[in-house]
C-alpha cells in the first residue's frame, strides 16, 4: 500500500473500504443491526496497527514527527494486553523498578513476545536514564 | 484603621477583588511571572547531529526532562539556524501575518524552552493574543464542558450533558467526587451526550489505570489528565518520568483514544521544585516535552495552578504567553480558563476576552457547564451561572466561542429526553431504577441541591456493578435500542465506530457534523484580514440567537396591555388649537404626540395619566395653574418643555414624554439649558411628578425651591431600558409632524388618585 499523505485524510472518508477493526471487521461493518445480533464485541471496536501506522504517515507528512513517532509506538503496542500495558507503565513510574534490570526484562517481554521493538528500544531508553538520574530509589 | 481613613479603601475592601490575594514579586521563591534571574541564557550546541549543549547545560549534566526535549524535541538540523536568529526578530515574525504559520513551527523545532520563552516575552498581551490567533493550529475554534455534580448522579449527568453537547460543546469532561463511581459517570455522561446528536468528545478524568481501562470499555474518547511537569522533583513527586508518560501517550494510541497532556504555570511552584525560574520559563520545558513526548495537544494555561500564576504581575499575561508557545510547537490548546483564578467578575471577563476574539482549539478545558458546587473539579472560570454572559460576549464581538444558545423549551425536551434514556438503560442493564419522581426532579433541577435523585453510594454500586459485570459501551448501545432508544443508540455507536480510522488522533481534531475535523483538513491558514477562520452569516445568526430579545412588536404588546386601563383612567379631549396663556400662576405642561395615545405606560411601569395627574396636582398644590397642551411638531423633551413655557402666561412649562422623561423650562432659556430635568424615567416615582409639578408652580412665583433630585444607586439604565427606549421614541417621532400647531387638551381623570 503507499504511504498516505495530507490528502488521504481522514482515512474514515476517503478510504472507508480500507479501515479495519483489529479483529479484521471492515468499519462499515460495525452497524446498529450488527450489534443487536450480537455480531460486533469490543474487539471489533478496536483500532489495528495498520491504521496507526497510516495516521502515522499523515503526520509525518504533515510535519510532525514526533507526533508520528508516538503513533509508531502504538502501533507496536496495539497487540500487548491491558494488563501488560499497565504494568510496564506503572514500572516505568519512578521508584517501582529497583534496579536497571528490572525495565530491561520488561523491554524484553515488549520486544520478545509481542514485536513492540520501538517500545522496547524506549523502555531501555528509560532504564539508562533513570540510572544516571537516581531513579531506582525508595519512594514509598 | 486609623479613623481618617478615607472611605473608599473601605468600600474596595468589601469588593469580591479583595478576596483574591496577591502575591509580591519574588523570583528567588518562585513568584515571577515571565522572567527570573535563575532562567538560563538561550544557547545551543550541536556536536555530530547529537544536541551537546541546551540553555547552558552540557549534555553529561541533562537532567531526564533536558534529556528528553534534547533528544525528542531538538531537531539539530534547524536547531543551529533557528537559535541563531535574534529573539525580537522571531517575536515579530510572530505577529507578522505575512510570516507563515507553517515556517515559525519549523524554526520552533530548533528553539530551546529558554529561547521560546525569550521570544514570547517581548510581545506585550495583544500581540500575544493576535500571534495565537495566527498560530493555533485547527482553523475553526471549539470549547470544553465541565459535567459533573456533586452527588456523582447519573440521572443528573445524563441530562447535564445532553443540555452540554445542545450548547456546542465539542468535549465534554467529567470526573467524581468518590474515585470509585468513574464507571457510572462514564456510562451517565456517555448516554447523555449520545442525545441530539454525535461527535462531542468525552472523557473522565480518573486515575491513570482506570482511566484507561474506562477508555478500553468504549465510554470514552479521549483524555487528557495525563500531567508532566517543568522540574525534575516536580515530575517526580507526581509520580511520572517523561517515559512513563510518553508510554501512556503511546497506549491510548494503542486503542485509538484521543489523549493530550496537561501542564500550567505555578504547578512547579505549588509542588516545590520552581528552581527559583520563572512561571513561562518552567512551562516552556513542559510544552517542549511534550511535542517530545509525540502527544498532538496540550491542555495547557495555569490550569490549577491559574490562581497563584494570577497573583504575581503579568500573571495573565504569562498564561496567554504559556499558550502561545503550545501553539508555536503545533500543539492543540486546550487553553485553560478552567480553574476559577479570582473572585472578580471584572477579571474573569478579562481573562477570557483576548480567548474569545483569539479563537482556540478548545477556549475552556473545560466551562463548567454545571453550577459551581456541582464542578467536582471546583469551579471554573465560567460556570453554569455565567455561562449565558459567555454567550452574549460571542454576540457582543461576533467571536465564534465554540457556543450556540439554547431555548428553555428545546432544553427541558433534552432534558426529559436523557433522563429517560439513562433511565431505560440503567433498567435494561438491571444496574438500578430511577422513580419517574426521581427524574422529574432531575428534569427542573438547576443544580444538584435541587434534586432527590441517586446519591454517591447508589452511583458507587451502580459503577461497581458495571466494572465487576465487565459491561462495555456494546451493551450500552444495546440496550438502548432494545428500550427504543434507536437514535441514541446510533449516535453512540458512531462515537465509538470513530476509533478504527484513528483520524482523531491526529492534532487538534474534533468531530462537527459527523466529519473529523483536525489540523490537516481545518488547518489554520490566516493571513491577515479576509483569511482564517471567520464567523458566516449562518454561524452569526446562531450566536446572534440568544434568548428575550426586544423588538418593536414585543414593545407594543407591552404598551397595549395597558391601553385598556389607561382608558378608565384618563380622558384626553381634544380642544382644537392651543393658544398662550396670560394668568402669572399658569405653568403649561406639553405633552408629546403619543401620549394616551399609542403610548399609554412610563418606564418605570406607570400609566402615563398617573404621572400627568401627578404632575398637574403637584402644580395646584404649589399655587400654579395647570394647563395641559399636546405638541404635535416635537417629541424631544427640552422643545417640548420649551413650546409649553412660550405658551404659559407665566413662562414656565413643563414637558412631558409619554416614557416619563419629564423637564421643566422657562420661555427664556436655549432648549437645552431647561431649569429642572428629570433624564433617569425608569427609576422616577410619581412623588417626584408631583414634587417637579410644585417646583414649577414655585418658579412661575419667582422663587427658588430646591431642585428634584432623583436618587440613583448607580443603575446601567441604559443596558435595561435603552431598547424600549429608542422603540418607543420612534412611535413618539412618527407622529410628528413639521409646523403642527399645539392642541389644547382637557383631561379627565377618573377615580381615585
Amino acid at each position: 500500500m503507499i504511504e498516505p499523505g495530507v490528502a488521504d485524510y481522514p482515512l474514515a472518508e476517503t478510504r472507508p473500504d480500507q479501515v479495519r477493526a483489529r479483529s479484521g471487521k471492515p468499519m462499515d461493518a460495525i452497524t446498529l443491526d450488527a450489534v443487536l445480533a450480537g455480531e460486533i464485541s469490543m474487539e471489533d471496536l478496536r483500532i489495528d496497527s495498520s491504521a496507526l501506522r497510516q495516521q502515522a504517515a499523515i503526520a509525518r507528512a504533515a510535519g510532525r514527527a514526533t507526533l508520528a513517532r508516538n503513533f509508531g509506538r502504538g502501533a507496536d503496542l496495539v497487540a500487548v494486553p491491558n494488563d501488560v500495558i499497565m504494568g510496564i507503565y506503572d514500572l516505568l513510574r519512578p521508584g517501582r523498578a529497583r534496579s536497571k534490570d528490572e525495565l530491561l526484562a520488561a523491554a524484553r517481554t515488549l520486544r520478545d513476545d509481542y514485536g513492540a521493538a520501538t517500545v522496547a528500544a524506549f523502555v531501555e531508553e528509560a532504564a539508562e536514564v533513570y540510572e544516571l538520574r537516581g531513579l531506582f530509589r525508595f519512594r514509598f | 484603621m486609623t479613623t481618617n481613613r478615607w472611605g473608599r479603601f473601605a468600600d474596595w475592601d468589601a469588593r469580591p477583588l479583595r478576596l483574591d490575594k496577591f502575591a509580591k514579586e519574588d523570583p528567588a521563591r518562585g513568584f515571577a511571572a515571565m522572567w527570573s534571574p535563575s532562567d538560563p541564557k538561550p544557547a545551543i550546541a550541536v556536536e555530530g547531529g547529537h544536541v551537546a549543549m541546551m540553555d547552558g547545560v552540557q549534555a553529561a549534566d541533562f537532567d531526564m526532562i533536558d534529556r528528553f526535549i534534547a533528544t525528542y524535541h531538538l531537531d539539530p538540523a534547524v536547531a543551529p539556524e533557528a537559535m541563531a536568529i535574534p529573539a525580537l526578530d522571531l517575536a515579530r515574525r510572530l505577529v507578522d501575518m505575512t510570516v507563515p504559520r507553517a515556517e515559525l513551527v519549523r524554526l520552533a523545532h530548533g528553539l530551546t524552552p529558554a529561547r521560546l520563552a525569550e521570544v514570547v516575552g517581548h510581545l506585550n498581551a495583544l500581540e500575544i493574543a493576535f500571534a495565537y490567533s495566527k498560530m493555533r493550529a485547527r482553523r475553526t475554534p471549539g470549547n470544553q464542558a465541565h459535567v459533573t455534580n456533586a452527588k456523582d448522579d447519573p440521572l443528573q449527568l445524563a441530562a447535564d450533558a445532553a443540555i452540554a453537547v445542545a450548547l456546542g460543546f465539542d468535549e465534554i469532561e467529567t470526573t467524581q467526587r468518590v474515585a470509585r463511581n468513574a464507571w457510572s459517570n462514564a456510562l451517565a455522561c456517555a448516554v447523555g451526550a449520545s442525545v441530539g446528536r454525535w461527535g462531542t468528545l468525552f472523557q473522565c478524568s480518573s486515575e491513570e489505570a482506570e482511566e484507561l481501562q474506562i477508555a478500553m470499555a468504549g465510554f470514552t474518547s479521549y483524555a487528557e489528565t495525563v500531567s508532566v511537569y517543568g522540574s525534575e522533583g516536580a515530575f517526580v513527586d507526581g509520580d511520572d518520568t517523561p517515559w512513563s508518560k510518553a508510554f501512556l501517550a503511546a497506549a491510548y494510541a494503542s486503542r485509538g483514544v484521543k489523549m493530550r497532556a496537561t501542564s500550567g504555570a505555578g504547578a512547579e511552584l505549588l509542588m516545590g521544585f520552581h528552581q527559583a525560574q520563572s512561571l513561562l520559563y518552567l512551562e516552556a520545558r513542559c510544552l517542549c516535552l511534550q511535542r517530545a513526548m509525540g502527544v498532538q495537544g496540550t491542555q495547557n494555561g495555569g490550569i490549577d495552578g491559574a490562581p497563584v500564576t494570577m497573583s504575581v504581575p503579568g500573571g495573565a499575561r504569562e498564561l496567554m504567553a504559556e499558550n502561545l508557545i503550545a501553539v508555536w510547537l503545533d500543539l492543540e490548546c486546550a487553553s485553560g480558563n478552567d480553574a476559577r483564578p479570582t473572585e472578580s467578575e471584572i477579571r474573569v471577563g478579562a481573562k477570557i476576552m483576548p480567548y474569545l476574539v483569539a479563537g482556540s482549539d478548545l477556549i475552556c478545558s473545560g466551562m463548567g457547564s454545571i453550577l459551581k458546587y456541582d464542578n467536582s473539579f471546583n469551579p471554573s472560570l465560567i460556570n453554569g451561572e455565567e455561562l449565558e454572559d459567555y454567550l452574549v460576549l460571542q454576540r457582543d464581538f461576533e467571536a465564534d466561542g465554540g457556543l450556540t444558545p439554547i431555548g428553555e423549551d428545546s432544553a427541558s425536551a433534552l432534558r426529559t429526553r436523557a433522563l429517560d434514556a439513562i433511565s431505560a438503560v440503567l433498567e435494561e442493564l438491571d444496574l438500578a431504577h430511577p422513580t419517574p419522581q426521581m427524574r422529574a426532579s432531575v428534569a427542573a433541577a438547576s443544580g444538584s441541591n435541587d434534586t432527590d435523585s441517586f446519591t454517591p453510594r447508589d452511583a458507587g454500586r451502580i459503577s461497581a456493578a458495571i466494572r465487576a459485570r465487565g459491561i462495555t459501551v456494546v451493551d450500552v448501545v444495546r440496550a438502548l435500542a432494545a428500550r427504543g432508544y434507536r437514535a441514541e443508540a446510533e449516535n453512540l455507536l458512531a462515537m465509538v465506530r470513530l476509533r478504527l480510522s484513528g483520524d482523531y488522533l491526529q492534532t487538534s481534531a474534533l468531530v462537527r457534523n459527523g466529519r473529523v475535523l483536525s489540523a490537516i483538513n481545518d488547518p489554520n491558514d490566516y493571513q491577515g484580514p479576509g483569511t482564517g477562520y471567520r464567523v458566516g452569516p449562518e454561524r452569526r445568526e446562531e450566536i446572534a440567537g440568544i434568548r428575550d430579545t426586544l423588538d418593536e412588536r414585543e414593545v407594543l404588546r407591552s404598551q397595549a396591555i395597558f391601553r385598556k386601563a389607561e382608558a378608565r383612567r384618563a380622558e384626553y379631549r381634544a380642544l382644537g388649537r392651543a393658544t398662550p396663556g396670560e394668568g402669572p400662576a399658569e405653568v403649561v405642561i406639553g405633552i408629546s404626540p403619543a401620549f394616551g395615545v399609542q403610548l399609554f405606560k412610563t418606564l418605570a411601569g406607570e400609566g402615563v395619566s398617573a404621572m400627568l395627574r401627578a404632575v398637574v396636582e403637584g402644580v395646584r398644590a404649589g399655587g400654579g395653574a395647570p394647563r395641559v397642551v399636546r405638541m404635535h411638531h416635537t417629541a424631544d423633551t427640552s422643545f417640548l418643555g420649551l413650546s409649553a413655557a412660550r405658551m404659559s402666561g407665566s413662562g414656565i412649562g413643563i414637558g412631558l414624554q409619554a416614557k416619563g422623561t419629564a423637564v421643566i423650562h422657562h420661555a427664556d432659556r436655549q432648549p437645552h439649558h431647561n431649569l429642572e430635568l428629570f433624564s433617569n424615567a425608569p427609576i422616577t416615582t410619581l412623588d417626584h411628578y408631583r414634587r417637579l409639578g410644585a417646583n414649577a408652580a414655585a418658579y412661575a412665583r419667582g422663587d427658588e425651591p430646591e431642585p428634584v433630585v432623583v436618587p440613583t444607586r448607580g443603575e446601567a439604565l441604559g443596558a435595561r431600558f435603552h431598547v424600549e427606549v429608542a422603540l418607543l421614541y420612534a412611535i413618539e417621532t412618527g407622529l410628528c409632524r413639521e409646523g403642527a400647531e399645539p392642541e389644547e387638551i382637557a383631561v379627565d381623570f377618573m377615580g381615585a388618585a
